[in-house]
């Protein structure tokens, strides 16, 4: 007979339904309202790392195309420059050619944007929706902070920000990498990415939460320029286990800027020859009227389920996962 | 030969790696924020039985390995080959000490063995997981001892070596776990 039966346990489901529940009181207590945004839009993200799932609006002469919603960034920062105040909001997001253990191509996101708050004061307050939510495991009793740099010089003894070709060569072969060589070619990014996730955030928040913040201004990011370092943004994430659970930022708030990131971003995915998508104007529109001095983030649900109940795959806390539903 | 997507990689799927065949162990989808995927995979190289971690970029395209296990009869040993034969069509394989390696000395005549081909030449032989033999030569031992504590060196027809308990005999057959080299018990025939 076919497997029809949810992959997740019933307790599990009810985890969840905790989880989200705790969610809710949090941010009412702190007067942070809940939002919908749409999933279904006439653009998505630029970025050329994601891939994003498009489908056509059938209604008039001309079919329309349409697009799931990799983040609901974009509708969420017009509602702030609307004058909602902060807001959050708990939906499913959608990343193409995304599946593996951590990876389910629809997942359930929680973000929320905080005005008036930078990003140490938002950190405060993720660590704390946090200790609420893994109350029952040992992760929440310490949490350290790092910054980027520092901890990639301490594990790799590599420079992330002088970029070395040479060294980093080197450090691939002899850490028994050097496939690096070829898949990162000469891209500083692609090195820094793959040192990270390969060498970096296996060990990282083994026992506790571990939050890196100050990342190199070299990832695309709506993070803003540290103001005491250029080469750095206010951008943190957070991990437990090895594994990414959050992104956080104190927002890009500049239309030309993210104006110049969206055509970049555009111009790399034709050289890849990528599935284009038509600049948010709205976004645009909104940031230029004014999106006020805020910090967000955003947190994947799914797996934060995983650190929470100790699950190894993602099936395991999901109904059903893309295969059987 | 077809190629494989990473993405279609799991476990038990063969692919040729550095010009060797290799079998899939594991595989990791590894996505770092909004940059490159990787996948990260475990591979045996099936020539060397060593074990290596890989990274490919996600969505690369890797060359599938001609490589099938094919369930043979060991027929006799040469001298210098071991020869093999498919029951249902005679047709036969030999193969080379090295090839054999540690297989070897569980080899009895007439039972039946797995036999891995890449492009139709042996390239491992997996002995059954477990095989009767008769012990050759054990020291007496003490009477009276049936307990498993301790055990004795016996050498079984094939030339292995295994411990077995103080009360099992030269001459009698025993049933041995081929994938630990572990005595199992007394086999009465």
């Amino acid at each position: 007979m076919i497997a029809w039966q949810p992959t997740a346990s019933l307790a599990q489901l009810r985890l969840r339904a905790q989880m989200l529940a705790t969610i809710r009181q949090f941010f009412a207590a702190r007067g942070v309202l809940e939002v919908e945004t749409p999933l279904l839009a006439h653009t998505t993200t630029t970025e050329p790392g994601l891939t994003f799932f498009a489908t056509e609006f059938i209604f008039s002469h001309q079919p329309e195309s349409l697009f799931l919603q990799t983040s609901p960034e974009f509708a969420m920062k017009r509602l702030l420059a609307a004058g909602s105040g902060s807001i959050y909001q708990i939906c499913k997001a959608f990343r193409n050619s995304e599946s593996g253990r951590f990876h389910n191509p629809e997942f359930t996101m929680l973000e929320w944007y905080r005005i008036g708050f930078d990003l140490t004061k938002l950190i405060e307050e993720v660590c704390e929706l946090l200790q609420l939510l893994l109350a029952t495991t040992d992760y929440v009793k310490t949490i350290e902070m790092v910054d980027y740099v520092s901890l990639f010089q301490q594990i790799t003894a590599l420079d992330p920000l002088n970029f070395c070709l040479t060294e980093y060569r080197k450090y691939a072969r002899d850490h028994d990498l050097s496939e690096a060589i070829e898949l990162c070619e000469e891209d500083q990014l692609q090195w820094l990415d793959f040192i990270f996730s390969h060498q970096i955030q296996p060990h990282l928040g083994q026992q506790h939460i571990c939050i890196v913040r100050d990342y190199p201004a070299i990832f695309p990011s709506l993070a803003r320029l540290k103001p005491t370092n250029p080469l750095l943004t206010e951008r943190f994430e957070i991990f437990i286990q090895g594994l990414e659970l959050g992104n956080g930022f104190f927002e890009l708030t500049d239309a030309k800027q993210q104006r110049r990131r969206f055509e970049q971003d555009l111009q790399q995915r034709q050289q890849k020859q990528l599935p284009t998508v038509k600049i948010d104007e709205y976004l645009l529109a909104a940031l230029t009227v004014g999106l006020p001095e805020c910090s967000g983030i955003a947190i994947g649900l799914d797996r934060l389920l995983m650190v929470l109940s100790n699950c190894s795959h993602i099936d395991e806390i999901l109904s059903f996962p893309l295969q059987r539903a | 030969m077809a190629t494989y997507s990473t993405n279609e990689f799991k476990a038990g799927l063969k692919i040729i790696l550095d010009d060797a065949p290799c079998s899939i162990i594991d595989n990791e989808f590894i996505k770092p924020g909004k940059g490159q995927a990787f996948n990260r995979v475990k591979i045996r190289n099936l020539k060397t039985g060593r074990v290596i971690e890989r990274t490919f970029k996600s969505g690369e395209s890797v060359e599938g390995a001609d490589v099938v296990d094919i369930e043979m009869q060991y027929l006799y040993n040469d001298g210098s080959y071991w020869h093999f034969m498919v029951p249902s069509s005679f047709e036969q394989y030999q193969v080379d000490a090295v090839i054999l390696a540690d297989s070897a000395k569980w080899l009895k005549e007439q039972d039946i063995c797995i036999l891995t081909l890449w492009n139709d030449a042996p390239l491992a032989v997996t002995p059954p997981k477990f095989v009767d033999l008769i012990i050759t030569e054990t020291d007496p031992g003490l009477r009276g001892d049936t307990s498993g504590g301790g055990g004795k060196p016996a050498t079984l027809e094939t030339g292995a070596v295994v411990r077995v308990p103080l009360f099992v005999q030269t001459g009698e057959l025993i049933r041995v776990d081929t994938r630990t080299g572990e005595y199992i018990s007394r086999v009465k025939e």
